[in-house]
């Protein structure tokens, strides 16, 4: 009873809130007017003066994709930069000292992807000065990035070639664009992230979530032993990066345990927040979708796609936990759920949130690519494992990550449409749009991509003695851990499953390698069909044309989801957490 | 023909495609097709892995690497017989064809002025040449009894022409200089009189060429749904080619990690990889458009490129001319309305005289209708002078003991009643306008100079085109009816034809803007034409389909041509168009969902000294791993075998709408891909455990 209405509760929220801010972000967008327009239009305006931006000046995808590369490669080196040289800037009271360099590479990558992996130890390796400029700045920008190119992914489907072949921009070549990506990511960052993060911020402060530039406090032990007398406590400027580390999708821990630590975390509410604030912005964006294409039924149907499949395997995973490990029980351990006792398997996990706060955490945070954790993945049973891995394994799809999860779920729209355009005898067309060759051969790549860098890369770690040295569970678990390591950065997750160690040159470096292709090398091609969709004719729809809003659309695609997912990663899964499971089970 | 010898000639045609099944495992033929070239290069391997197993160092049982090899030889000739077969079923239609362009002698004429050749006819001087020297512009003379030489537009004369090398069709026709039936074909006969044509194509690019080169699929090239599906096809395969090959890392580490068991085989990796990649739409991807447009042969309409049959299926539009498609290609006479005081009997008797010797279907149709409610019997009297239409009178009629009888249409017969200085009776306007409201023609009867009253002469609308434009609606498809006739009439037939639209008083300029219109908008047109002066509208429309008998620029200008002329024929082109689209998406649906099954066939088969627990997953109880794996293997290929009937035949049309269409193909396609193979593989695998082949 208690489950269900938590699970109620929380998805009945995030619907409530998903119109509203869907709508509000439908108008940033489509610079429409907006209650904040008076304050942040200035700064907007000074910050496009400032740089020399025309705002009004369209961009053919190419050059969008060209300024999307350069403005993140930027962000990955000064990144990189800060953690080496922190050593020598200020705002570091502990005087921690430069970072390895495969582990900045990793660091930088991972949060200019908007991945977030984190093979460092936040409390133990980074400054605050690097924590606020480095991680926090990347939270927002590569958040924003996402959703800018998902804006222009939109503005192709929406777009008509301009009619005229004299009306053109010179530069443009007659070319339809896709919209600004200076202008997309400004208004992102300005009139989403940071007021949203404000909000939240706050909201976590008054939970008890830690907000100070002073070192690390010495406390004595309530109960000290022999030699044990005090502790050290990190604190720091924390609530203002986990507010946006959770709202777009990030997920980097300020400390190392993530959201499992208490000052990161506190209470049940704030455990509540920033779940729901994981799915938040990616669920509003299909309401946006919906606004943009004139037709908010397109976007409540893919919703409905993410959260079928989410609450469906959110099932699993709950089950699967709240049924506790056989092993336990030989060991005598009680795992019977009752009024005192949460029951089930409650290895890794805070029992301040129990069996269902933390399992539909790591459904969730898998499911958008958030990635922070209030529990540990690798002390889950094998199939309640299993979830959020393969949740990753989708491709990020299932509301994933901010923008970059629908424009990867459109990309699977895209094929769905397809195939199933082909069986109702017509060419293929998706809102108006005809689907060709060249949608084809980029929907391909965006989902090729992932697949190949996940199994690839454990092929990889298997077969080298590096990947394969710091497996601390050499079994179908540590095969798990490797696997769920690349299924993690390859798609742009950032949660471990830990019993990996990973800072080491080899993962910091095939990870960080993961990480950029899996972020850049799908963005380009959703762009490029951005474009080509863009300078195509717009099809009226007739009794001929196949409806994508309807129940029998919505099941078909998760049906191509579960399947192209199902086939890609059964035989890897097969030999991790399934068999793993029948082994348990047997 | 006999059914003994169509038996015999269909065992030849299959004799041919499993000789021709071989002869396509050339590689570079193969790599045309990434799907199947995979798989022949998995042939190869394990071909090798057998060969080293028989020299003693297998890694695995010598009969298990053998028999894999062989099955996966068989779905490689099985994929290339689908498309032999299919390519059969022309080439035997493209033999007959040749046989029509032989060399043939021809009577090559100077270039002469026509009007010396209209003065010399069939005299005019000629020399003997050879069919093959014949260049365009060329002139040349035939007369009973010849074969064409080349394809041409008739310069002089008049003669009946024997079709049936083209169009199967052994009636002959008429074909003339001028007018809309100008155009002959090469290979053809001619029956009587003769003609002197103008030649319109060098040797090599007539008609009956492109005709042969479209049946055989020599020069088929891939469409454009095709290429994307391709595509989509070619991801899948290399997504199952990293799954494949990162299994083998994965397994000698759970090996390593598990200390039992040996890694998976590189002859059941390539079984896998075969089983997963889509093989099933992949061999038989290329039989099913050859099978598209041998469907639109059998229907006597030659495509010219497999693009205009693909776009047949995404028409939107469909422009129809009302005469021979919607109506019947004449009026005919309904009612006889008196006017003046006049009665119905007198009217009816002036009308039959005045009709008696016109031949046209309307005049016909006046004395029959005369016949039939009044029971007048037409007889001729002697005494009696007929008078012919002409183009200057405008009217036709009979004079016999002095009274003159007259009819034509209503302008011209007021103008006659009025300069004979006789009133117009009050009445004959108003009839004649609420005929011509009800879609109708009115026609003036007149006996000596005074009105007698109006025939109604009524477009007859063709039984079941009603119900046939309903279907297109549900389709999706909008008609739009085409005729010269007023916007009062056009829009009275409309209505009763059920079109959605109509454009009346339509010149070739007014066809060209509608058509540019619908596809600014987006929109997909057909259309069909015959003369000349649709030939800038066939050429604009996406799908044009000239009739046989019309002129050589509208065959030109259209991308098919129907054998039979018939215009209603469109709308199957639209459905043999959705067909071939169908059948791709079907069979997609069916060879991905396929992949399930074997999955639980292979991979327990795959780790079993690995992971014996794994044998959860044996969900079908198959006998032993070897059996499971090559289970899953012959399913693989005979389905293709299976399958060929459904990729020739195509996925059959339901004119429904689209989300029902989706439905009903998911539910036979998806849901029956998910299942069948569970119970395929079960069987094959008892099979083979009862005939103890394994």
């Amino acid at each position: 009873m208690n489950t269900w209405l938590q699970l109620i509760f929380y998805f009945g929220t995030l619907l409530l809130l998903t119109k509203p801010l869907g709508a509000y972000m439908a108008k940033v967008y489509q610079n429409e007017r907006i209650f904040l327009d008076p304050i942040l239009g200035p700064v907007e305006r000074f910050l496009y003066r400032l740089s020399g931006i025309d705002s009004k000046a369209e961009m053919t995808w190419k050059i969008y994709a060209v300024a999307m590369l350069v403005f993140n490669i930027f962000g990955v080196i000064a990144v990189y930069l800060l953690q080496r040289l922190q050593g020598i800037l200020p705002l570091n009271p502990q005087g921690l000292g430069a970072v390895s360099p495969d582990s900045a590479w990793n660091t930088a990558v991972s949060f200019a992807s908007n991945t977030n992996w984190q093979g460092y130890g936040g409390e133990t390796t980074m400054s605050y000065l690097t924590q606020m400029l480095g991680m926090t700045v990347q939270n927002f920008v590569s958040a924003a990035t996402g959703m800018a190119v998902l804006v222009a992914l939109i503005r192709g489907i929406v777009s008509v070639p301009l009619s005229s072949p004299h009306f053109e921009n010179s530069k443009m070549g007659g070319q339809r664009g896709v919209g600004n990506f200076w202008v997309d990511l400004t208004r992102s960052v300005l009139y989403i992230l940071l007021p949203l993060s404000l909000v939240l911020a706050l909201a976590l402060v008054s939970q008890g979530v830690v907000q100070t530039f002073s070192e690390y406090q010495t406390v004595s032990l309530i109960q000290p032993s022999a030699g044990n007398e005090a502790q050290v406590i990190a604190v720091g400027p924390a609530a203002s990066q986990i507010a946006i580390k959770q709202l777009g999708t990030n997920g980097g821990g300020f400390f190392n345990v993530n959201s499992s630590h208490p000052l990161e975390n506190p209470t049940p509410f704030s455990n509540f927040l920033e779940m729901l604030s994981i799915l938040l912005i990616p669920a509003a964006l299909c309401y946006t979708y919906g606004k943009m294409v004139g037709d908010t039924r397109q976007g409540w149907a893919l919703l409905a796609v993410m959260t079928i499949v989410l609450i469906a395997l959110l099932g699993v995973a709950v089950w699967s936990e709240q049924s506790g490990n056989p092993m336990f029980a030989k060991l005598g351990i009680d795992q019977t759920q009752s009024a005192t006792n949460p029951g089930g398997n409650m290895e890794g996990k805070e029992v301040r949130f129990g069996i269902v706060n933390s399992v539909l955490w790591a459904t969730v945070t898998t499911a958008a690519s958030n990635g922070s954790v209030n529990s540990m993945h690798d002390s889950f049973m094998p199939l309640g494992g299993l979830v959020p891995m393969w949740l990753m394994q989708l491709g990020e799809i299932i509301y994933g990550g901010v923008g970059s999860g629908l424009y990867g779920m459109l990309a699977f729209v895209i094929i769905a449409v397809f195939v199933s355009g082909l069986m109702v005898g017509r060419t293929p067309e998706y809102l108006g749009k005809k689907v060709e060759a060249y949608e084809m051969k980029m929907a391909s790549i965006v989902i090729l991509i992932p697949v190949m860098v996940v199994l690839l890369g454990t092929a990889v770690a298997l077969m080298t003695e590096a990947g394969r040295a710091t497996i601390f569970n050499p079994s179908a678990h540590g095969f798990s851990e490797v696997l769920y390591a690349f299924s993690s950065a390859g798609n742009n997750n950032g949660s471990a499953f830990a019993g990996l160690g990973a800072n080491t040159p080899f993962y910091n470096i095939a990870l960080g390698i993961a990480m950029f292709i899996a972020r850049y090398w799908l963005a380009i091609p959703v762009l490029a069909i951005a474009g080509s969709l863009a300078n195509k004719k717009k099809v009226p729809a007739s009794a001929g044309t196949l409806p994508t809003h309807t129940p029998l659309f919505i099941a078909w695609v998760i049906g191509v989801i579960i399947i192209v997912g199902a086939l890609s990663f059964l035989p890897a899964l097969a030999l991790g957490p399934i068999v793993e499971h029948l082994m348990i089970f047997g | 023909m006999t059914t003994k010898n169509k038996t015999q000639a269909r065992r030849e045609m299959y004799q041919r495609a499993v000789l021709e099944s071989f002869i396509k495992l050339n590689p570079r033929w193969m790599v045309r097709n990434p799907v199947m070239f995979v798989v022949e290069v998995g042939s190869v391997l394990t071909t090798l892995l057998w060969i080293q197993s028989l020299i003693g160092q297998g890694e695995a049982p010598v009969g298990f690497i053998g028999a894999i090899a062989l099955w996966l030889w068989f779905t490689v000739l099985f994929a290339n017989f689908s498309e032999a077969v299919a390519e059969g079923r022309g080439k035997a239609q493209a033999e007959s064809l040749r046989k029509a362009r032989q060399d043939t002698p021809a009577k090559k004429v100077g270039k002469l002025k026509v009007e010396s050749l209209q003065v010399e006819g069939a005299n005019v001087e000629h020399e003997i040449v050879s069919s093959t020297t014949l260049r365009k512009g060329d002139l040349y003379l035939v007369v009973a009894g010849d074969i064409l030489p080349a394809d041409g537009e008739i310069v002089v004369g008049i003669a009946s022409v024997d079709e049936s090398a083209v169009t199967g069709e052994s009636a002959p026709v008429v074909r003339e200089a001028g007018g809309d039936r100008s155009a002959v074909t090469g290979g053809t006969r001619l029956l009587s009189d003769w003609l002197i044509i103008r030649v319109s194509a060098d040797p090599g690019q007539g008609f009956l060429d492109r005709m042969i080169s479209m049946v055989e699929g020599a020069k088929r090239q891939k469409t454009p749904n095709e290429i994307a599906l391709n595509i989509l096809l070619a991801g899948f395969t290399i997504i199952f080619l990293v799954v494949c090959a990162t299994l083998l890392p994965y397994s000698i580490y759970s090996v390593d990690a598990s200390g039992s068991g040996t890694p998976i085989t590189i002859t059941v990796l390539i079984a896998l990889l075969v089983c997963l990649i889509p093989t099933t739409i992949g061999g038989l991807l290329s039989a099913i458009g050859i099978a598209g447009m041998d469907r639109m042969i059998q229907r006597n309409v030659i495509a010219m490129s497999g693009r205009a049959v693909e776009a047949a299926g995404d028409v939107d539009v469909l422009l129809l001319d009302k005469t021979g498609t919607i109506t019947l290609g004449n009026r005919q006479a309904v009612e006889f309305i008196p006017v003046n005081g006049s009665n119905t009997n007198e009217l009816a008797e002036a009308a039959q005289l005045a009709s008696l010797a016109d031949e046209t279907p309307e005049g016909r149709s006046i004395v029959v209708l005369a016949k039939e409610k009044f029971g007048l019997r037409g007889h001729t009297v002697d005494g009696m002078h007929f008078i012919p239409f002409t183009a200057q009178t405008r009217m036709s009629g009979v004079d016999f003991n002095g009274t003159q009888i007259r009819k034509g249409a209503p302008d011209t017969m007021i103008g006659l009643i009025q300069s004979n200085g006789n009133g117009v009776a009050s009445n004959l306007k108003p009839t004649v306008d609420s005929i011509a409201r009800a879609g109708g023609t009115p026609l003036v009867v007149t006996r000596d100079n005074k009105a007698l009253g109006v025939i109604h002469l009524k477009d007859i609308v063709k039984g079941g085109m009603k119900e046939r434009f309903a279907q297109l609606r549900k389709m999706g498809i909008k008609t739009v009816m085409i005729t010269g006739d007023n916007p009062l009439t056009a829009a009275a037939i409309a209505a009763e034809a059920g079109v959605d639209d109509f454009l009346a008083q339509a010149t070739p300029e007014a066809k060209l803007k509608l058509i540019r219109e619908y596809q600014t908008g987006g929109r997909l047109v057909a259309m069909t034409g015959d003369g000349t002066n649709d030939a800038p509208a066939l050429a604009q429309a996406d799908v044009a389909v000239a009739m046989n008998t019309g002129t050589q620029p509208a065959r030109e200008a259209a991308n098919m041509v129907d054998l039979d002329s018939n215009p209603t024929k469109l709308i199957e082109i639209v459905e043999i168009g959705k067909q071939l689209l169908m059948t791709r998406g079907a069979l997609t649906t069916f060879s991905l969902a396929n992949d399930v099954s074997k999955y639980f066939a292979i991979i327990p088969a795959a780790f079993a000294s690995t992971y014996p627990q794994l044998n959860a997953l044996n969900i079908m109880r198959l006998a032993t791993p070897e059996s499971a794996i090559m289970s899953a293997v012959i399913f693989n290929a005979l389905i293709i075998i299976a399958l060929i009937p459904l990729a020739l035949r195509g996925v059959p049309y339901r004119a429904v709408g689209a989300a029902q269409l989706l439905r009903d193909n998911l539910l036979i396609y998806g849901l029956g891909g998910l299942l069948v193979p569970f119970i395929g593989i079960k069987v094959i695998d008892m099979l083979l455990v009862a005939l103890h082949l394994v």
